[in-house]
């Protein structure tokens, strides 16, 4: 799983016999132990190991609750509340896997954003970015199914408002879309059938997500991994064995993180919900404002803005067809980014008015996510449009133009003169 | 963003109450009134519930709000655990005994379905056996049960998008999650003569904290109405927030415990990172980074 050879020598009879026969521990020494890293990487760095935790804290504590939890729609809402009331510290299991998949959004948002400020997903990492916002749509898929299953009252009604998104395609070929909701849906409406099923896939997700994790992170260590100055390693000296450096360093930010995780679960674990969940789905009362988990808010304001006209132009029946196009746009554009930038330079240390644009990205996604939580009228539509077109232009427009006009800072020559000056750098080359 | 949300749906949820018969004054509701905080017990990180008040609380519930609505979700049994109301086994199964809505159990050895008094691992029934019935006999209205009706509501603050970032952090930082209690006691003691220019509906009663200001619901608390036998004072505002603390109760009622095993683990943590940084910082010594 490693381009660097592994140094693992077994020292004991049976550790060679092994070894000679499934060269695993050899595998996990040259990945995980051996593992060259840069030695300038920052405390931005440990989100992966912290979002392998989450994806593993997930699972655990997914299946508990699965042992407990009845996925039909007269049971589902009792057996959370059964969950919580009655099972032996259920109500620890439920709150951990609620408020995780919170903190599993935190961690994935901060590494990508951290990928998109250093510039990680340039050549030669295309593949290993990719396979991540590919990542990034199975988590989403798995998250909104999860938040179907506590048959709550905005459970139900978002899927059906998001299930419905796919009825668009009515607008391209008569039939098609609604042809597509009544087929996931398993029926003319949000039911009990929709519920078993999404269960049941919410269930096989997390495991296609390991998979491509388990991708990820071979990507990772074919090409290495990128660090603050963008550069690349050119010396044994600018790098540490993964264990117990980056490891020692990974563990601090995962406790520190667990802190926030923790403070959520047990001081404030509804927080990050919505009050409307805790009354059981009913398909007769509509909540007048229907309002997606956080992490959906910028996407889902993208969606909105879309109404019959967007800045000005008239949009007629595509509206809502170009809405969910332009939703799905915004997470499949991350994957183009690696082409859209044209600067050579990878960090954004070194690029003066690209850091500007990412700053102003970053602002955008903030500001998206407070106008998804808004109702869908008045001047938040104006400015949900006006946001629109910043979240796009800065892949667009801000990637490939900056590249351009920009004169970048002079880069060092190398990590280690970025990390021990010019001097000590020529001597560690030295040795 | 996420205080907003909650803030925008729980003033809905309260909207979509059951208890409102839809009125088209909701529909041109935005957000819910403001609503004042309280400082409870149980507040914040470090509030655990005050067991006298909790007592109090259901005494209210049962003398008054148990005339019409349930409390499907709590047993009688957990009246008796430690973080609640904590009375005596004994007179809990006296209580449960007493219960004037009882349990439909069965079928007997002859097939029939019977009635018979509460047990100790018995729900709390309200009078009706179903939403229908409910209606039928509250005029149209239905009364939900309170099992979870502390956490299904909220409380509604509009700020502007600049302070809202700061408001939020002043949330999670305090830990603050009354939301439910804190409207539930507006609510209790939000009874007011509408203003000049509303015209209440018939059979609906003006509440200033209520969204839409009307509800079904007529004044449930008078002074004087419940007699309390530790000296609290019998006022509207006490009655009121003795059974928003009981209902809070109801909703969580493992509260206590998940706030105490909090501090175990806050405390783990902060000494088990701290460690971790210095094991960090030694390993790092050497290299320059």
């Amino acid at each position: 799983m490693s381009g660097h050879t592994s140094s693992y020598e077994p020292t004991s009879r049976w550790g060679k016999w092994f070894d000679e026969r499934l060269p695993i521990a050899r595998l996990v020494h040259g990945s995980f132990v051996a593992f060259p890293t840069p030695r300038n990487l920052n405390y931005l760095w440990t989100f992966g190991g912290i979002l392998m935790f989450c994806l593993v804290a997930q699972i655990i504590t997914g299946i508990v609750l699965a042992m407990h939890y009845q996925p039909s729609d007269t049971a589902a809402f009792n057996s959370i509340e059964h969950i919580r009331r009655d099972v032996n510290y259920g109500w620890m299991i439920r709150n951990m896997h609620a408020v995780g998949a919170s903190m599993f959004f935190i961690a994935v948002y901060i590494h990508i954003f951290r990928g998109l400020y250093y510039g990680s997903y340039k050549a030669p990492r295309e593949v290993l970015w990719i396979l991540g916002v590919i990542i990034l749509l199975v988590m989403m898929a798995t998250a909104f199914l999860g938040y179907t299953l506590p048959w709550g009252q905005m459970s139900f009604w978002g899927v059906t408002v998001i299930t419905n998104l796919f009825s668009a395609l009515d607008t391209i070929y008569q039939g098609l879309g609604t042809g597509i909701v009544e087929w996931l849906w398993g029926g003319y409406s949000v039911s009990g059938v929709t519920l078993n099923r999404f269960f049941s896939l919410h269930y096989l997700l997390p495991f296609v997500l390991t998979g491509i994790v388990i991708l990820h992170v071979w990507a990772l260590h074919v090409v290495g991994q990128n660090n603050p100055t963008g550069l690349e390693l050119k010396e044994p000296s600018e790098a540490v064995p993964m264990h117990p450096y980056a490891t020692s360093k990974d563990i601090v930010g995962l406790f520190a993180f667990l802190l926030l995780f923790a403070w959520f679960v047990f001081f404030m674990p509804d927080y990050l919900g919505h009050a409307d969940n805790y009354n059981e789905a009913n398909p007769l009362v509509t909540p007048p404002h229907i309002v997606p988990e956080w992490y959906f808010l910028p996407f889902y304001a993208i969606l909105r803005a879309f109404t019959g006209s967007f800045l000005g132009i008239p949009l007629g029946s595509y509206a809502k067809l170009l809405g969910v196009i332009a939703m799905f746009a915004a997470i499949a554009i991350l994957a183009f980014a690696p082409w859209l930038d044209t600067s050579r330079v990878r960090s954004a240390k070194y690029r003066p008015l690209f850091k500007w644009a990412f700053w102003a990205f970053a602002f955008t996604c903030v500001a998206l996510g407070y106008l998804g939580a808004k109702p869908a009228e008045g001047v938040y539509v104006l400015w949900a449009q006006i946001f629109t077109v910043l979240y796009f232009a800065y892949f667009l427009v801000a990637m490939p133009v900056l590249g351009l006009i920009e004169t970048p800072k002079k880069l060092p020559r190398s990590i280690n003169e970025a990390v021990l000056g010019p001097d000590a750098a020529a001597a560690a080359a030295k040795h | 963003m996420t205080s907003m949300t909650r803030r925008l749906v729980s003033s809905f949820a309260a909207a979509a109450s059951a208890v409102l018969i839809v009125s088209p004054v909701l529909a041109a509701e935005g957000d819910g009134p403001e609503i004042v905080r309280q400082q409870w017990a149980f507040s914040g990180f470090r509030g655990q519930f005050d067991q006298a008040q909790l007592q109090r609380g259901f005494q209210v519930y049962k003398e008054v709000c148990a005339a019409c609505h349930g409390l499907n979700r709590v047993n009688f049994r957990n009246l008796v655990q430690p973080g609640g109301p904590g009375f005596p086994e004994e007179a809990v199964k006296a209580l449960a005994a007493e219960w004037p809505n009882q349990i439909t159990d069965g079928p007997n050895d002859e097939g029939k379905m019977f009635e018979r008094p509460a047990r100790l691992s018995d729900p709390i029934r309200g009078p009706y056996r179903n939403e229908k019935e409910a209606r039928a006999a509250q005029n149209g209205a239905y009364p939900p049960d309170l099992s979870l009706i502390a956490k299904a509501r909220g409380v509604a603050r509009n700020p502007s998008w600049w302070t809202h970032p700061f408001l939020m952090l002043g949330d999670i930082v305090k830990s603050y999650q009354e939301g439910g209690s804190d409207y539930l006691f507006a609510l209790l003691t939000g009874y007011t003569d509408p203003p000049a220019d509303v015209k209440v509906g018939d059979g609906m009663y003006y509440n200033k904290a209520f969204p839409g200001h009307q509800l079904a619901m007529p004044t449930p608390l008078q002074p004087d109405q419940v007699a309390y036998s530790d000296g609290t004072k019998p006022t509207v505002e006490n009655y009121a927030k003795d059974v928003a603390a009981f209902l809070a109760w109801s909703a969580d009622p493992t509260h206590d415990q998940r706030k105490r095993i909090g501090w175990q683990v806050m405390l783990y943590l902060l000494v088990t990172t701290a460690l971790l940084y210095l094991g960090k910082k030694r390993i790092w010594a050497d290299v320059k980074h």
